[in-house]
């Protein structure tokens, strides 16, 4: 991905487990289920280093559908996505409140 | 319904090994995500937005209570507790893992389903008239056709990589409710006005998505006992010529309507022509054993009318608004088509949860002979309840939030998963889905508009069949946001029609007040006993128009 072709800073790394198709964050620790613990990238060395991991872990066969996504930040200083589309994605789906990251981790 | 016979067993017994193999080999690096990702398509297995994504074939919508109550099984075992049922008769689990997918599919060969023409480039799951058999203005039961098509289609070598998917719909009946029109091919069950033979017509090119058409006719009448032939013929010509340079350009709507109908027609009869018919039509005797599998129960002799039914009804004005409402008329005397709806207000169309299943099939085992149906419409029927049954059957629905009675009208709204779920979505549909059918609640004001069908699709797919709605809604994105465009005059019937768009995009929230405005010129215009869509017909566009412009310039004012 080149810069022209990525999202605007700051970012997060998200992709889809490969085993069992969860949302996971790259976090400072790996992959993490916890849209909370999502290493943001500030400037362009921070992205190009999380968008590195993304495609290592994709060939290691770990995660798919590996994507930057830009996000704002939240009082506290948790990341969420610009796009409405990625919103749903790690907070759940909007009529079943019950069900995905924001069942467990609260909705952002 | 049909039974696997050694050979269907062995091939999707076969079926869940090479799956299970794959998928091994995916875990353990062998096969990359692009090498993976057509062999996973190729047994309904997704990825979507949240998590995998399993669909599940329910050939032209006939399932057992055995095989709901496996679904149920599969839902809570290895799912959330819920299935969804789609516009194509199948259902869909929203949650399943990858590691899994073997043992589901496992799980589905005990009780003779699979996941296979769910996805990809091939000729997809058949669907049929959800009232298949059953109906009362049928001229035979379609289903006999179907599975003839699925076994010939199924893992067809030449027809497993086409330039694009190809749907196939069937019906039996006078009136089209297997929207034929809107599929690649399209076939209607005709007498031949000379000898009274059943034989076809063949309807092709009809399709929705970002280029919708309407099927146009290449056969006006085709020998029941033809039809495989032919059908290979038209898959032949459209394998051959439909584009590949472009999969927005590559169904055959496309290549019937860059050719015209008349040089398609002249290149099927000509390939028709060619064809050594003999060695791809049936033998007469496997159509026989198919048939017998679909010959009609030993219906008891009831007289037409129910006296029980009818003081039930007298006595309980829900129960009676719900037979008329949910009850469809059945060949048999004495026997009703029960519909029942998952489109209780406020709830997601089309899903059912396990505890429903599992009731929901014993209701099947008690009052309608162990079978029932999926529409394209997401709701069930139960095809073969006495009248006298009604009652109970009513009461026994109703503990479990089945008895909505509300098929066909307003708040029975076809809606696909949109971007709650799907990764192709650009826009929600669900939510505007819920809002309407609140909106429209009211079960007085609902009968009073009477029949109307209204779809929603979250993106130009239209997996929501937007187009042949009544009133159809289209969620895109625009700047950044949800925006939902508004037709009207869509008709999936045996009139089908793609319906125009009526002005601009609106937001989630004023889609509700839209629909109002559309509705209040109905009201206002239709004559006694005219149907929504007739009066459409009747005064045209201009007026519902005016009323949608002028609702979105108060919008505008209000915003200001």
């Amino acid at each position: 991905m080149s810069a022209a072709k990525r999202p605007p800073l700051p970012v997060i790394l998200l992709a889809n487990d490969l085993l069992d198709g969860e949302v996971v964050f790259r976090s400072d620790k790996g992959w993490s289920r916890d849209p909370g613990e999502a290493l943001i990238a500030f400037d362009d060395e921070a992205a190009v280093a999380l968008e590195q991991a993304g495609q290592r872990a994709y060939a290691n066969n770990e995660v798919v559908e590996v994507a930057l996504v830009d996000v704002s930040l939240t009082g506290d200083g948790k990341p969420v996505p610009n796009h409405f589309r990625e919103r749903f994605k790690v907070n759940g789906p909007t009529v079943r409140l019950d069900l995905g990251k924001q069942a467990v981790y609260g909705r952002r | 319904m049909y039974r696997y016979d050694e050979f269907d067993e062995r091939f999707v017994r076969e079926r869940v090994e090479q799956f299970r193999d794959e998928v091994a080999r995916r875990l353990d690096g062998s096969l990359t995500e692009d090498e993976f990702r057509p062999l996973r398509l190729k047994n309904g297995l997704y990825l979507q937005l949240h998590a995998y994504m399993l669909r599940i074939a329910i050939p032209y919508g006939t399932l057992s209570s055995r095989q709901l109550r496996q679904l149920a099984l599969i839902a809570d075992r290895y799912d959330r507790g819920y299935g969804h049922f789609t516009t194509r008769q199948n259902i869909q689990f929203n949650w399943p893992k990858l590691r899994d997918a073997p043992d589901i599919l496992g799980l589905l060969a005990d009780v003779e389903m699979h996941c296979i023409q769910t996805s990809g480039n091939c000729i997809r799951n058949v669907t049929a008239d959800h009232f298949a058999g059953v109906a009362a203005d049928e001229i035979d039961d379609p289903r006999p056709v179907c599975e003839l098509i699925r076994q010939w289609s199924s893992a067809h070598p030449e027809f497993s990589y086409l330039p694009r998917k190809f749907k196939i719909a069937v019906t039996g009946a006078l009136h089209d409710r297997a929207v034929v029109k809107a599929h690649d091919i399209g076939l209607r069950m005709v007498r031949d006005r000379e000898t009274s033979a059943k034989g076809f017509e063949v309807i092709v090119g009809g399709g929705l998505g970002r280029t919708p058409f309407v099927g146009k006719v290449i056969r006006d009448f085709l020998p029941e006992d033809e039809l495989l032939a032919y059908l290979e013929a038209i898959m032949r010509v459209y394998n051959l010529e439909g584009r590949r340079d472009n999969k927005y350009k590559a169904r055959v709507k496309i290549l019937v309507h860059e050719i015209g109908v008349e040089a398609f027609r002249e290149k099927v009869e000509a390939e028709y022509a060619r064809l050594d018919v003999a060695s791809i039509n049936p033998d007469p005797a496997e159509v026989e054993r198919i048939a017998a599998y679909f010959a009609p129960p030993a219906y008891e002799k009831l007289p037409a009318q129910s006296t029980a039914l009818d003081a039930a009804m007298k006595l309980n004005p829900a129960f009676a608004e719900w037979v008329e409402i949910n009850g469809f008329e059945h060949k048999a005397p004495g026997y009703v088509a029960v519909t029942v709806s998952l489109k209780g207000i406020g709830e997601v169309p089309g899903d059912m949860t396990s505890d429903q299943m599992r009731h929901f099939a014993d209701l099947t085992d008690r009052f309608s002979l162990g079978e029932l149906r999926v529409s394209h419409n997401q709701n069930l029927i139960l095809p073969d309840v006495k009248k006298k049954d009604l009652f109970p059957l009513w009461q026994e629905l109703g503990k479990f939030g089945l008895a909505t009675a509300n098929v066909g009208l307003i708040t029975d709204i076809i809606a696909c998963p949109g971007l709650d779920y799907c990764s192709l979505a650009t826009a929600r549909s669900i939510p505007i889905a819920q809002a309407i059918a609140t909106r429209f609640a009211d079960p007085v004001r609902q009968r009073d508009i009477g029949p109307l069908n209204l779809n929603i699709s979250g993106c130009i797919n239209a997996c929501g069949h937007h187009h042949v709605g009544h009133i159809g809604i289209l969620g895109l994105e625009k700047r950044g946001q949800e925006s939902y465009q508004i037709t009207l005059g869509g008709d999936s019937s045996e009139d089908a029609a793609i319906g125009d768009v009526i002005g601009p995009g609106l937001t989630g929230d004023a889609v509700p007040g839209a629909i109002e405005r559309l509705v209040a010129i109905y009201l206002q215009e239709r004559r006694e006993g005219e149907p929504f869509i007739a009066t459409v017909k009747r005064i045209g566009q201009a007026p519902f128009k005016a009323a949608f412009q002028h609702y979105v310039e108060g919008l505008r004012d209000h915003a200001a």
